[in-house]
This record gives structure tokens, sequence and C-alpha cells, in this order.
């Protein structure tokens, strides 16, 4: 549909026949910003930067207890301005003390695995990598639950998130490392080493679980399904530092990112220290990666679909989706956690179902869409 | 003008020696192609050429300096290359691809700014490429395709051009249509790897000819592509003849005579 417009747009500008060249910029390479003309790709980054805080005041209101917009606005503005808000007590204390780092927490993690996702997509020259793809949740996940089940001790006295971030970013070096055929990497091997990471950590989790207590086996589904039920304000630290360091140092490796995705010897021909970057660009995805799944458990399609669904917005270059990503994978999880505690409320479910339930048609969609991968190829 | 040279250059990829001991000077300018059978080290040599891969032993340099003391944005805005690889799993526009050419000129916070934009559009121009533009890259035909990465190369204002096998599964008005819009460059040194002699005849100032890693042959394509040379190196009887317009060499191929292989016939 996109290169419909496109040559729709292209047979409007061309010059007839060749005469009335003086422009020396031809216009068809002014106009071609991915779908939308130039200008509405900055329009777009900042509909949906108005989008979100208005996403995260609604779905504050939305629980077991309505509560009206301008009621948690009060609440929100009257704790950052200091003073004590005009509502009653037990709003004050269900907005800001559980949805209000509950409704963050999603953001963060929505944006973080979109980053991620993003990410890894170029690392591997490949549309259809997430984090999942490539063996780094079942790692994160692996670790965590070993952390539940055996105790810290088992895994060097780390604590859980450093744990579920060390596996995360170990799956992924591994995926690499056995991904590569000397030095040249090749994304179909690399996501079938990923494929075969992601199978051996989810036995070792199969294995644990089975060695679990009861009373663990909650903390393990947590893991494995994902879910936001438990946040504090303590949890939103460490992803937002990660989401706030990788998704500023992408801000600047968009170029590079591009030059990635066009293949390595075009990379290096470019002048980028393909390897290196390649490396330092996994170890960013790791990281906010292991992040996430330290604090949120095991979110799926999140960094497959947001992507992509940016791709379609903004065309694939790295500068223009980054923020469309980031802000889109936070409404976007936002959204979906609403979902996942009011559809069985007054019990909750897992968000995992949730993201999972939408993804894999999503994934289908777009599988469907890619020419190359429709065509066997 | 920019003066690229190699010098004993050895590379070993996996332990197997695939380059040995290459000398090799490009003349400004001109258009040198590279040919051999498969595996002769064409493409592991244009590798090297532009930083993709270090030599195991000797320099590549560029205007007497090794390129490997040179920063790779530096090497970047003097050699350019269009590779055998696509980007054909993600929806670029054929501007996306030509701006990509520009990244050794980008700092690190630097926007795709007008001055970079006319040098794409020129690039596209000179390629014949400008009315795609707007175009989704992997919806264009082969030829299209190879005019596109020869202007994201353009872009790069190189002076020195490495194509690899930039005719590969194109029909044979798109080969000529690439090779002469090639050849025809102003300004940029092209150094191609080419399966089809005939083409490498009919477009290279000097063919350099690759068996087993190292060259066995260089120089004016009538003086280097002799029957004898070419029946040693392909394991082909080839006759030579002159193209009716242009005068330049062009050939026939045959099987060698099948020659009676004892130890072989001996375990059959």
């Amino acid at each position: 549909m996109r290169s419909e417009i496109d040559i729709d747009d292209a047979v409007v500008e061309a010059p007839p026949n060749g005469v009335g060249t003086a422009d020396p910029v031809p216009l068809s390479l002014q106009r071609t910003d991915g779908v939308l003309p130039g200008a509405a790709v900055p329009v777009l980054s900042v509909v949906l930067l108005l989008l979100l805080p208005v996403t995260i005041v609604v779905a504050t209101g939305i629980g077991a207890v309505g509560i009206p917009a301008d009621e948690v606005w009060e609440v929100v503005s009257a704790r950052l301005l200091r003073r004590s808000p005009d509502v009653a007590p037990e709003v004050e204390q269900i907005i800001w003390t559980i949805r209000l780092p509950r409704v963050l927490l999603s953001a963060v993690v929505g944006a973080g695995l979109a980053v991620a996702g993003l990410c890894l997509q170029a690392v591997v020259r490949n549309p259809l990598a997430d984090p999942y793809i490539l063996g780094a949740a079942a790692g994160a996940s692996a670790a965590a639950v070993a952390v539940i089940v055996l105790g810290s001790s088992a895994v060097f006295g780390l604590g859980l998130s450093a744990a579920a971030f060390l596996g995360a970013l170990a799956s992924l070096l591994l995926t690499l490392a056995l991904g590569q055929r000397a030095g040249q990497v090749n994304s179909t091997r690399l996501i079938l080493a990923g494929v075969a990471v992601g199978y051996v950590f989810s036995a070792v989790t199969s294995f644990l679980q089975l060695q679990a207590e009861p009373n663990q086996l909650r903390g393990v589904i947590f893991w494995l399904l994902g879910s936001f039920a438990s946040a504090e304000w303590s949890d939103l630290a460490i992803p937002t530092a990660a989401l706030v360091f990788v998704g500023g140092w992408l801000t600047v490796q968009g170029p590079k990112m591009n030059a990635l995705v066009m293949g390595d010897d075009t990379a290096a021909s470019l002048g980028i220290r393909v390897s290196r970057s390649r490396v330092w660009l996994l170890i960013l995805a790791s990281l906010v990666t292991g992040a996430c799944i330290s604090v949120a458990g095991g979110i799926g399609f999140v960094g497959l679909m947001i992507p992509h669904a940016a791709r379609l917005a903004v065309g694939p270059d790295h500068r223009r989706l980054l923020p469309v990503a980031v802000l889109g994978g936070a409404i976007f999880l936002v959204g979906v956690d609403v979902i996942a505690r009011r559809v069985a409320a007054p019990g909750e479910l897992p968000i995992g179902i949730f993201t999972a339930a939408i993804g894999g048609p999503a994934f289908l969609a777009i599988m469907v869409r890619n020419n190359t991968w429709a065509s066997g190829r | 003008m920019t003066r690229a040279e190699l010098r004993s250059v050895d590379v070993v990829l996996g332990g197997t020696p695939i380059v040995r001991s290459i000398d090799l000077e490009l003349v400004s300018g001109e258009v040198l192609a590279l040919v051999g059978p498969n595996g002769s080290g064409k493409s592991t040599l244009l590798r090297t050429l532009y930083r993709a891969l270090r030599p195991h032993e000797g320099t590549v340099s560029v205007d007497g300096t090794d390129v490997w003391r040179l920063r790779s944005v530096d090497v970047a805005r003097t050699i350019a290359v269009v590779a055998q690889e696509r980007p054909d799993d993600f929806d670029f526009t054929v501007a996306d691809v030509v701006r990509m050419g520009r990244t050794p000129y980008l700092g690190r916070m630097a926007r795709i700014g007008a001055s970079h934009d006319r040098i794409c559009a020129d690039a596209l121009e000179r390629t014949g490429a400008a009315h795609l533009a707007a175009r989704v890259f992997h919806t264009l035909s082969g030829g299209e395709k190879q005019r596109v990465l020869i202007a994201r190369a353009l872009a790069q204002e190189p002076s020195i051009l490495g194509l690899d096998e930039p005719t590969n599964h194109l029909d044979i008005s798109a080969q000529l249509e690439i090779l002469g819009l090639v050849a025809s460059l102003d300004g940029v040194t092209v150094i191609a790897a080419l399966h089809e002699l005939t083409h490498a005849a009919a477009y290279a100032d000097r063919v350099a000819v690759l068996q087993d890693g190292a060259v066995v042959g260089c120089g004016p394509p009538g003086e280097v592509l002799t029957p004898a040379l070419i029946e040693e190196v392909f394991a082909v009887r080839a006759s030579v003849g002159l193209h009716p317009d242009t005068g330049r060499p062009q050939f026939s191929f045959s099987p060698l005579p099948r020659e009676s292989n004892p130890t072989c016939h001996e375990h059959v």
C-alpha cells in the first residue's frame, strides 16, 4: 500500500518530459520520509507525546473504584507540587500508592521492550527478531526462577534483578557467539541460535519449576507470564534508568543502525566498525531487556510488534523510529495492562497472556505482509 | 587523485589462505576488472580494500597510508562499495538508501540536511535513477536496485568505487546498462569483480586474473585474456574473437576434452 502511494506521488511530481528541472533538488527526494509527508513525522511523535500522559491519567483512573481523570490529575499535581490534594485520603492512597506506580512501570517497560526490539532487529538485520526470539527473555527468566527456587546463593549471591539482567545478557551473547561464523553474522543462523538458546534456558526453567515449593510457584508463574500486579515505586528505578541510558545512547546511533541493516560489508564501507557496534547494541538491548524483565517478568511480543507498527507509520529510518517506538510501546503496554486487570475483575490475569494473544495474530500479519518471508526465502 | 595500493596482501579465513601475497595498484580513473573462478579470492580481495577485512599480512594503502591507520570514516569517504547484500527485509525507500551514503559525513547528532540531499539527488541523477526516489527499494527490479546502490555509493563521494559482481542475477540488457554506467563514471576509479570474461574485456581498462588467491595475470584485456591463460585458470577451452563493433576481445568456450583419470576409474 505504501509503495502505491509513493509511486503516485512520484508520478505527480515528475517534471513533464524532463523539462522544468530548474529546482536542483527533485521534490520527490524531499518528500519521501515514510508514509507521511515530511513534516508529519515529528507531528506523530508530538501526538504520541501528548497522548502518553493522557493515557496514564485515564489508566490510573480505571479500576475496581473508578476515579475521574480530574481527581487523578489533582493527586498527581498536588504530589509533584508538594501540597496536600483536594480528594479523599483513600482516593489518594489508591492513586498514589497502588495504581500510579503500576501504570508508570507498565509505560517504562513497554517503552523499554520496544527499544530493545528495535535495537535487536537492526543487529540481526531481521524485522522478525525480538528479545524472545533471540533467547534473552528465556535466559532472564531462567536466572530469575533460579533465584526464586534455589535462593540467591545458587546464582553467585545475586538478587533477582541482577540475576535476570545477567541471564538476559548471557543468553544474548551466547546467541551472538553461536550465530556468527568467521566473524560474519548471518541473520538466519543467529535466529536459529537464539531459538536453540531459548529452548535450553526454557528447559532449565521447567526443571527448576518442578523443584519449586508450592509457595514459590506463584513467583515462578509471574516470571513466565509477566505481571505488574505487585508494582511499587521502588520497582521503577532500575528500568527507568536503563531506558533513559539506552534510549539516550540510541538517539545518536540512528545512522549506525541504518547502516547495519544494509549489511555488514556495506556498513563497514560506510565507516561503521561492524563487530564493535553490533556487540555494543546487543549489550544495550540486553541491559534494557534485563531491566524490564527483572520487574515485569516475561512479557512477549511488545518488542516485536511496536517497532513494526512504528515502521509502518514512519518508515525504517531509525532516527525517526526511536521516539515513535518508545512512546508507542509505553502507550500500548499501559493500555494492555488495563485490560489485564479489568477483564477478570476482581481477579486479574498475567499481562503476557494478552500481549501474546494480540501479538500472535500481529506476527502472522507481519509475516504475510513481508514478501521475502512469505515467498519462503 | 587518490592512489590505492595492495602490497603483499595475505588473507587467511578459518585457517585457509584465501588471498596469497597479492600486489595490485589502482591507476587513477581506470576500470579494473577482477576475474577468476569461484573461490579464487575476488570478493575477499575487494573486502580488504574497503576495510571490511583486515589482511593477515601486507598492507592496503590509500595515498601511501595504510587504511588501518586511518579513521574508518576517512576510508569511507575515499572508498565506496556495492557489495552483494540487499536490505530487502526492511521497507527502505530509494531515498532512504541513497541517504545512507552520507553516513561517513554525519556527526553524531547531525541530521540529513539540504546539502546532503542535493548530493544524494545528484548521485541518483548520475545513475539514471532519479525517477525511482520515492519507490520502496525491495520492490525494484534487479537492474534498478543496482543503479540505486551505485547511487548510494556515489553519495559517499568516493574516489574509488568497488563493485562485487554487479551483474549477478541481471538480464543481459541490465548487465550492459550497469557496466556501461560504471565505465562512464567520471572522476572515479572502479575495481569490479566480474564473472563474464567478455564483459571484463569490453568494459575494463585492465584485467587482473586471480587463481587460488594469487594474481596470475594483470594488464589490458587483449594481452592478458589469452586462450592459454583462460584454459589454465578456468579449465575451459576458449577461442578469442573480436567484437564486430568495438574491436574488443570476446570469447567462446567449450569444455576441455575429458581426460581419462585411471585412479578414478579403478574405484568405480
